[in-house]
């Protein structure tokens, strides 16, 4: 099977059920997509198909087949997108482990709603954090849509 | 150790290289990555400092990182008394097994109690201020002025009177050859310049592009993945199992039970194969008689405890308390509650182990890498010498990873498949929530009495609850007393002329561990609480109350008037808001919270605001306590208002984050976060955020409802959060 990962064909063979995130992960060696729950629930496994933030874990790696993958590693070559470095510049991150997803599912929140509202974060953004770094990633969100840019408080 | 065997270890530093990740070459800070990729042959001043030719310094970390930030924030101390020019510094994790070879030379790797900064801030002052003099005495040398007349600041060592100066690169090479002078004079803190700032994370910018290496993501050539069910009920063991149609699905290698049967194991090319393999595998478990314990039959245990005649006193009571409660004018009695809690970090347990004739090398995420190099060799029946821990970041520990049963299983597996094949350990996220550490369940009955003023005259605390001293550590109690069960109760901050607390065992099949900010998530529950309805109960405000039984505890009332004081506390609230406050003690910082609330009809909680103060003595990172206050806030309030591990036919009821409900972005409400350094000690910050949050909010309920909740979580009172 063919995919299209970050602008990159890769050949496969694998199960067709075998979900997304495990392909990316064990076959192609993309380790910044993160498995956590394997159900849905916390997000850390979020990539794009066709520019929609979707949940790896649970995707069927048929399902994506023909569509155009992007992971966290194809988001910039140099961590130069805007989301990535809202992050850097408010000090998002604590152990960092659930942050692949949380900028993949911002991004696509900012590519939807360019000046997203609280309440368009709080819908868009359901990713966990244990570590609880919540207000970060809102202030981050914040300050990439020039919406009163609040910066990390030194 | 034999050359072939190192190979497989550059294979992994190759391996990490390709994913992108720096981590194992250590951390660089953005400005001098030029620097750092043209420092060839640094020379090490002493173990905790390197210095290359071209000025970078290397400061070496001994412990790990799991987001509490301590990577960036102990090489500052470091670099401080140094004089260090902190764009030329650059960070690297102390090598596991150079640290066992000798003899543990740098310290404790223990990143467990909130002590990475306050227990080794001594010996890293030192050392930076030991290599600074080293420098000193090999400029003296070359230039042949008196060392008392040389200075050095930001990198740069100079001798006014000759004009002289240079890099540290230059002196590095005689500057190791120094004596090693003795009791070097440290900085007064008032002219600390690194310590104190806000240095930016040094792990943060792999976090953000999917570089960074976490235990999970190692890779290694010829590698097998591994998935394990462990025995649904704790300590019970398979008598068998039949696995003929697993074994014929595609990629699965083998298909074992390890540890007498506590868990059967299935490895496969890839984890998605061995884990979907896994669950065809049909298991005959043996229960060990652990089967019908439940929540009720454990309650039942522990309420036994709070009336048992066998408790045992702590170390801190005085005075008659009987006599006292007897003359008083009021008593009250209250119980409390607080259940099991899983960590359940984001990156779920694991390990990955590879065994070749004379080394084993183990990665893992984490919390005390040298010891987990102990447990492996246990397993293997090897010395720690020849296990070789290589450090990766952990995706969250918050105690879970200060056990190392998940490599202790890594070896087991590997030491049944073929020499040198590399195993990676995966468990699941239900293997990760119905197998944990748990933080203790623990019930305490309270009583306390006031006198004709309201002044408490007499409190006394009964404690039944698991002994992570006993059943995780193996140690024997003193006198029958754990002190991280009793811990807020060992010492109160409030002035009651007589005491008596107590301690009473309880130990179950269902296996406890330290869960961030242990003894002390949960105490002050019962205490902050306890000591607000003794306010109402004399009709007084509660910070007043607090502070009239506080004159003889000056941080304890300096913190408590901290928060009040953010919080606006002598300021009535909006119509319909509701304000509690709490203060604690823990890891020898001091912390205190006020939340501000309101409830509707229907039970539903709107936090209006969190104010969270602490004084940790000093503060060598602001942006970092603020991060870890802010991060402690909303571990509080996932514990406060849906944590719960239940047991039921002797199991682990919650299995997933769908039934063991952690707080999202939407719920976080807006947290000011007060510093309030008074110096003259050196406190935690990773954990004592959490501890006075949950009795701040339970007051502020009891402020907006007239009721007290004193068991959790929040949500079986039909509470919910907005």
């Amino acid at each position: 099977m063919k995919l299209q990962i970050n602008n990159q064909v890769h050949e496969v063979d694998v199960e067709p059920e075998m979900p997304l995130l495990w392909v990316l992960r064990d076959i192609l060696d993309l380790k910044g997509t993160k498995y956590s729950c394997g159900i849905a629930q916390c997000g850390a496994c979020t990539v794009h198909i066709d520019g929609e933030p979707m949940r790896s874990c649970v995707l069927p790696v048929s399902s994506a087949e023909g569509k155009r993958i992007t992971t966290i590693e194809g988001l910039s070559h140099d961590a130069s997108h805007p989301v990535q470095q809202a992050w850097v510049k408010h000090q998002v991150p604590q152990c960092g482990y659930c942050q692949s997803g949380q900028i993949m599912t911002a991004v696509s929140l900012l590519e939807k709603i360019s000046k997203p509202t609280d309440a368009d974060i709080n819908a868009a953004m359901t990713n966990i954090c244990r570590c609880g770094t919540y207000k970060r990633i809102r202030d981050a969100i914040h300050d990439v849509a020039g919406n009163a840019p609040e910066v990390a408080k030194a | 150790m034999k050359t072939s065997n190192r190979i497989s270890r550059r294979n992994f530093l190759l391996s990490s290289a390709a994913v992108g990740g720096g981590l194992a070459l250590g951390f660089t800070l953005p400005a001098s990555k030029a620097q750092a990729a043209a420092a060839a042959g640094p020379k090490r001043v002493n173990i905790w400092v390197e210095v290359a030719p071209d000025d970078s310094v290397t400061i070496k970390y001994a412990r790990s990182e799991m987001g509490q930030g301590s990577l960036t924030s102990a090489p500052q101390i470091v670099a401080d008394e140094l004089d260090a020019n902190w764009e030329q510094v650059h960070i690297a994790y102390v090598d596991v097994h150079e640290h066992i070879l000798m003899n543990k030379a740098w310290g404790s790797m223990q990143t467990v109690g909130s002590q990475t900064i306050r227990n080794s801030q001594s010996y890293l002052r030192q050392a930076g201020a030991t290599a600074r003099a080293m420098l000193v005495a090999a400029a003296a040398q070359t230039w042949k002025v008196p060392a008392s007349e040389i200075t050095v600041k930001n990198g740069i060592v100079a001798h006014a009177a000759s004009k002289k100066q240079s890099g540290f690169g230059a002196l590095a090479a005689l500057a190791a050859t120094q004596a090693v002078p003795k009791d070097v004079p440290l900085k007064d803190p008032a002219t600390w310049n690194i310590i104190g700032q806000s240095k930016p994370r040094v792990d943060i910018p792999a976090s953000v592009n999917g570089t960074q290496v976490y235990g999970i993501d190692v890779s290694l050539p010829g590698m097998v993945y591994a998935a394990i069910a462990q025995s649904p009920v704790f300590g019970g063991k398979a008598r068998g199992f039949a696995a003929d149609s697993a074994r014929k699905r595609r990629g699965v290698i083998d298909i074992f039970t390890i540890d007498d049967g506590a868990s059967v194991v299935v490895v496969a090319d890839n984890w998605w194969r061995a884990k979907n393999a896994l669950a065809e595998v049909v298991i005959d478990w043996d229960e060990q008689g652990n089967g019908k314990a439940d929540n009720a039959s454990i309650r039942k245990f522990f309420e036994a405890g709070l009336t048992a005649t066998d408790a045992a006193p702590l170390p801190n009571n005085k005075g008659d308390v009987d006599t006292a409660m007897k003359g008083a004018g009021k008593v009250l009695e209250a119980e409390y509650f607080t259940p099991y809690l899983s960590h359940s970090p984001m990156e779920p347990m694991g390990a990955t182990v590879q065994i070749s004739a004379a080394e084993v090398h183990v990665w893992a995420s984490t919390q005390v890498a040298d010891g987990l190099a102990s447990e492996v060799a246990a397993a293997l029946k090897l010395k720690p010498e020849v296990v070789i821990v290589h450090r990766v970041q952990a995706g969250g520990g918050f105690g879970r990873r200060g056990s190392g049963d998940f490599a202790r299983q890594a070896a087991l597996i590997a030491a049944k498949l073929p020499q040198g094949t590399p195993v990676k350990l995966l468990w699941s996220r239900e293997e990760d929530t119905q197998h944990g550490m748990y933080r203790p369940l623990a019930m305490y009955k309270l009583k306390g009495a006031l006198d004709a003023n309201n002044n408490v005259v007499a409190w006394q605390t009964r404690i039944a609850s698991g002994s992570l001293m006993a059943q995780r550590i193996g140690a024997p109690l003193a006198k029958g007393v754990d002190g991280m069960a009793t811990e807020g109760f060992s010492r109160l901050p409030y002035e009651v002329a007589n005491q008596d607390h107590s301690y009473i065992q309880r130990a179950t099949h269902v296996p406890i561990g330290f869960w961030r900010t242990v003894g002390w998530s949960q105490t002050p529950f019962a205490r902050e609480q306890f000591i607000d309805e003794l306010a109402a109960a004399a009709g007084e405000d509660p910070l007043k109350f607090r502070v009239r039984h506080m004159a003889a505890d000056e941080l304890s009332r300096h913190i408590l008037e901290t928060a009040a004081k953010a919080a606006g506390w002598d300021t009535a609230p909006p119509k319909g808001v509701f304000r509690g406050i709490a203060t604690t003690e823990p890891y020898a910082s001091f912390t205190a919270a006020v939340v501000e609330l309101s409830v509707n009809d229907a039970g539903v909680i709107t936090i209006h605001r969190i104010v969270q103060a602490i004084n940790p003595g000093y503060v060598v990172n602001p942006l970092n306590v603020r991060a870890q206050l802010e991060g402690a806030t909303v571990w509080a309030l996932s514990a406060a208002m849906w944590g719960e591990i239940g047991i039921e036919r002797g199991r682990v009821k919650q299995a997933n984050f769908h039934d063991y409900r952690v707080l999202r972005l939407k719920e976080m409400p807006k947290v000011d976060v007060v510093l309030a350094p008074t110096g003259g000690f050196w406190g935690g910050v990773g954990e004592p955020g959490q501890a006075p949050l949950i009795p701040a909010l339970c007051n502020a309920l009891f402020a907006a409802t007239g009721k007290r909740y004193r068991s959790l979580p929040l949500t079986q009172h039909g509470l919910s959060l907005a």
